[in-house]
């Protein structure tokens, strides 16, 4: 095949891209995205991961050494089905704070540090640098076999191809890449571009594997066969770097500036993620699946010496496959191409957001922004992407464009895993600080630099003493056997003191400095990204000028849009003549949320830094926004204990209605009851007297009426003594006479005088004497006639055969406590509660006694004796407690 | 507000649901680490490469048909979205249920 024919089909190939990205970016332009925002071409545009180095390279890997090319494909196989442990929350953050690279994710979460910024995108670069050269030697490697299969063709040497490759990505990139300044980071077209080559890649790749397996080597058992025959077969796992490459290969899927930039940046929709946790494994399996037939093959079939990591194209050619090694060069094209368009894009974003912009606003004194930035951030962007390549293609010079494919890859991947502490314990632990990860960052990419990336240029940096023999001559920091470990793998010797000197300084340095305000405000709202934005407080004490503003924005973000911005948020203020809203917080902070899409957030956060005045953010903001949350819980705890007094108050509420009820019950029996006791007297006492009145009776029936009539109305009398006597004493015009009286003297008196209350009745006292040598102040008579009318009461009502009525006295702190009990049947419970209201008695015995306002009576005598009385429940009878001051105060 | 005790079904299920993901990757590097302890192959005979591969793919494809079942009821619109959580709302993700 010629070689002219195979640079015009690769020119055809990469102008078919341009017109797929092309018509789709138009498309996005109208708003017609529909299935290109699909989860197929997200996973599909995962399969970047798929470089040149799974093309070419993981067949020599295999041949190489056997099985562990795998590694490389199940360690992000692991991530993704883990999805729900990091990628997730990963594109949860990426999304609520716009982020626009690996270098804003741990920017931002520091506290928006530009220092940090800066040191992401220089390790990423380095990392990245070996990557890159990678690519340009595969697809150097590619074109070498094509020509050296027509010999006498004129072409270019192997240098010069590489120097072409170069330049014509990186044309390509910047064509693609930079076309426009969006405002989310996101490039639908070269998305869609590289979602047709993984397609492409996938379908060369399988290709070639179907021809192996059942066009050399006879199907599938036939391959299993050769498997086991061929010299893969003293293939050994080592556990060391087979442990290492699983974990680092998963640990790149996430730190790779490309990757970080499809998963989470170009991401826009939770099912995309879903459906990429199983799809994009199952994507890198089918890539996986043909690898060793192939390498097996190969072995087998290709002449001793020949490069196993062009067995993908050498195969099919050296069976006569021309149209076959055609496809499979397009596929190898294809992985390499996309790989240098998005890592390229990634780093420009990274290089130009965090080190071009910083610089520009720190060289321009002045607060106000004249001239066009977006102009500024494309160029930029387009020198970075020349930049980047560039330096690919001096490693592989420099490398001598030798090394096996996949050793080169390892490296790169190495030096990215230097970000995953910082990444890793920035969305998890709210501890992690900026100093930390700045120092555990330095430390991870030095050491790995001095025990793997220097190393990889041969003698060429590091001088052969040093790596012989150490730095000046200290055996104990050669850097491949660092404190003596000189059994471990280089790479994994490398890995493993790179990651530890990195995490071990990070998480020190951590626990050690403190955060600054802005860095705990971000700390919170990417480790508790699930519990929503953290309040918009973050400007809160802005006094930016809107016209200044509005300016910046015009720069950034193009005049049409930024004056749309403006204006929506000046309605939304409520002003409906200008488009220029007031400087709120809530604003400001929609402002850099909006502009961090464009610039990453360190970038926007400084430029409104400068227009709103430098340290906008204070302990004091935060104390505020932490006061308002504590303000909105306390008042949420005063409602519930509101609402809890509320309840109390409807039972009290409750309770007294059944009380009133209960009471006016009594009341109308009680009136009935009432106006038939006065009448009974007064009838008696009318019949009487107009008995005494017709005259000429005699004398006996005289004095018996006579008699009659004169008890009857002491009966009268007494009811209307009492009544008179309640309501003076409830009115508390009482007149006590206050005196010293021994308690027992009273009991006795109370005693005596009841003797003639059923005087039939045999009752035995319980007293204690001694006890009741009490002596007290108070109104001795009011507090006779309360032990009289409750030892009356136990006299009439208690229904003992052998009645007994016990009294106990006792002090108390400075009071009495007198209990009169009785062994009756005591007070139902339900009454219990009822019996001191006036006009109670007990049901049935209405009769036989008084008014019922004994009782009544007793507690308004007690109440204005400065005491209380209560029924004594549980005391096998009726039973009352009086408590009384030792000494009641005048007054 | 104080969180329910315990869940109805349907959210229960969600919660053993994303449970199970959790786990997944668990067993996922179980597995693909466990052939570390296997007697290397072609050695003495015993085992052969063919059978290393086979186990590989499998078990791969096993991993991903499981993830391929957890994945529709993780990504389903009724799981709590981080747009429309509150702070102090149930966000249903950290707590157990």
């Amino acid at each position: 095949m010629s070689f002219n024919l195979l640079v015009a089909s690769c020119l055809a190939y990469v102008i078919f891209l341009f017109a797929v990205a092309f018509l789709v970016e138009r498309r996005s332009g109208q708003g017609k995205l529909g299935w290109l925002r699909s989860p197929l071409v997200y996973t599909l545009s995962l399969s970047i991961y798929c470089t040149a180095w799974t093309f070419y390279g993981a067949v020599g890997y295999g041949a190489r050494s056997g099985l562990e090319f795998i590694t490389i494909y199940l360690g992000p196989t692991l991530v993704f089905i883990g999805w729900w442990w990091i990628l997730r929350k990963l594109v949860y953050i990426g999304r609520q704070q716009r982020l626009t690279s690996i270098a804003d994710l741990i920017s931002s979460r520091y506290g928006k540090s530009n220092s940090l910024g800066v040191l992401v995108t220089v390790i990423a670069i380095v990392a990245v640098t070996p990557y890159i050269a990678l690519q340009l030697q595969s697809v150097v490697l590619a074109f070498e076999v094509f020509a050296s299969a027509a010999p006498g063709e004129a072409r270019p040497a192997a240098g010069q191809t590489a120097i072409w490759v170069a330049a014509g990505l990186a044309l390509f990139t910047i064509l693609f890449g930079t076309r426009n300044l969006d405002a989310k980071e996101q490039h639908t077209g070269i998305v869609t571009a590289i979602a047709v080559e993984a397609v492409v890649k996938l379908v060369a790749l399988i290709a070639v594997g179907c021809f192996v397996v059942w066009g050399l080597a006879g199907g599938v058992s036939g391959i299993m066969a050769k498997i086991d025959a061929s010299s893969l077969h003293d293939w050994q796992l080592q556990p060391g770097r087979w442990t290492a490459i699983l974990f680092l290969a998963g640990a790149a899927v996430i730190c790779l500036p490309r990757m970080f930039q499809v998963i989470v940046v170009e991401n826009s929709d939770d099912r995309q993620l879903a459906r990429a946790s199983w799809a994009f494994p199952a994507y890198l399996l089918a890539m996986s699946l043909f690898i060793i037939p192939i390498a097996v093959m190969g072995i087998e079939r290709m002449p001793a010496g020949s490069n196993p990591d062009m067995f993908v194209l050498t195969l099919p050619l050296a069976e006569g496959q021309g149209g076959l090694a055609m496809l499979a060069f397009l596929g190898g094209f294809s992985s390499a191409t996309s790989m240098v368009i998005v890592e390229a894009i990634a780093l420009a974003t990274m290089v130009s957001n965090h080190i071009v912009i910083p610089t520009w606003l720190r060289l321009r004194r002045s607060g106000a922004i004249s001239e066009d930035v977006r102009s500024l951030v494309l160029t930029a962007r387009r020198l970075s992407i020349a930049l980047v390549l560039a330096l690919g293609l001096g490693y592989y010079r420099l490398s001598g464009g030798s090394g096996a494919l996949a050793e080169i890859g390892l490296i790169s991947f190495a030096g990215v895993a230097q970000f995953l502490p910082a990444m890793i314990g920035g969305i998890f632990w709210r501890g992690a600080t900026r100093t930390g990860a700045l120092l555990g960052l330095a430390t991870g990419f030095l050491l790995w630099a001095y025990c793997l990336f220097l190393p990889s240029f041969g003698d060429a940096i590091l001088p052969a003493s040093v790596l012989q023999a150490g730095p000046w001559g200290l055996g104990w920091l050669r850097p491949n056997a660092m404190f003596g470990t000189e059994v471990m793998d280089p790479l994994v010797h490398a890995l493993f003191w790179s990651l530890i000197g990195n995490t071990a300084a990070f998480c020190a340095a951590s626990i050690l400095s403190f955060p600054g305000p802005v860095e705990r405000l971000q700390s919170a709202a990417f480790v508790n990204v699930f519990d929503g934005p953290v309040g918009p407080q973050r400007w809160a004490r802005g006094e930016a000028e809107p016209e200044a503003l509005l300016m910046m924005t015009q720069r950034i973000m193009g005049e049409e849009e930024a004056q749309g911005l403006f204006e929506r948020a000046a309605r939304d203020q409520g002003k409906s003549e200008t488009m220029l809203p007031d400087p709120t917080p809530a604003f400001l902070a929609a402002l850099e949320e909006r502009l961090a899409g464009s610039i990453g957030a360190a970038t926007a956060h400084a430029m409104i830094s400068k227009l709103v005045g430098l340290d906008t953010v204070t302990v004091e903001d935060l104390m505020v926004v932490a006061r308002e949350s504590a303000q909105l819980m306390e008042h949420s705890a005063q409602l519930e204990e509101q609402r809890g007094e509320l309840a109390r108050t409807a039972t009290a509420l409750r309770e007294a209605n059944e009380k009133l009820t209960a009471l006016s019950v009594q009341k109308d029996a009680f009136l009935s009851q009432i106006s038939h006791e006065l009448r009974t007297p007064m009838t008696s006492i009318r019949a009487f007297s107009e008995i005494l009145a017709e005259g000429d009776l005699p004398v006996g029936t005289v004095a018996r009426s006579g008699g009659i009539i004169r008890d009857e109305a002491v009966r009268l009398t007494r009811l209307l003594d009492d009544l008179l006597d309640l309501s003076v004493l409830e009115s508390g015009k009482v007149q006590l006479s206050v005196s010293l009286v021994s308690m027992r003297d009273l009991i006795d008196r109370s005693i005596l005088a009841t003797e003639k209350v059923k005087p039939e009745r045999d009752i035995e006292f319980t007293r204690d004497q001694v006890a009741e040598s009490v002596w007290m102040r108070t109104d001795a008579d009011r507090l006779t006639q309360v032990f009289i009318n409750l030892i009356a009461n136990a006299r009439k009502y208690c229904d003992s055969s052998h009645p007994r009525i016990r009294i106990a006295v006792r002090v108390r702190a400075g009071r009495v406590r007198v209990d009169v009990a009785d062994n009756g049947k005591g007070i139902p419970k339900a009454l219990q509660s009822m019996v001191f209201e006036k006009f109670w008695r007990l049901p049935g015995e209405a009769r036989a006694s008084g008014a019922g306002l004994g009782l009544a009576i007793c507690r308004e005598i007690v109440t204005n004796l400065g005491g209380t009385i209560d029924y004594l429940p549980g005391q096998g009878g009726a039973a009352f407690r009086v408590v009384l001051p030792l000494r009641i105060e005048p007054g | 507000m104080r969180r329910p005790l315990f869940l109805g079904r349907i959210p229960y299920r969600r919660r053993r649901l994303r449970d199970a993901a959790r786990l997944l990757p668990v067993a996922g590097v179980f597995l693909m680490i466990l052939p570390i302890l296997w007697t290397p192959a072609g050695g003495d005979g015993n085992r052969l490469l063919s059978s290393d591969v086979i186990w590989f793919f499998v078990t791969w494809a096993l991993l991903i048909l499981a993830a391929a079942q957890l994945a529709p009821g993780l990504a389903s619109p009724d799981a709590p979205r981080p747009d429309a959580a509150r702070p102090g709302m149930l966000t249903g993700d950290e707590e157990e249920g």
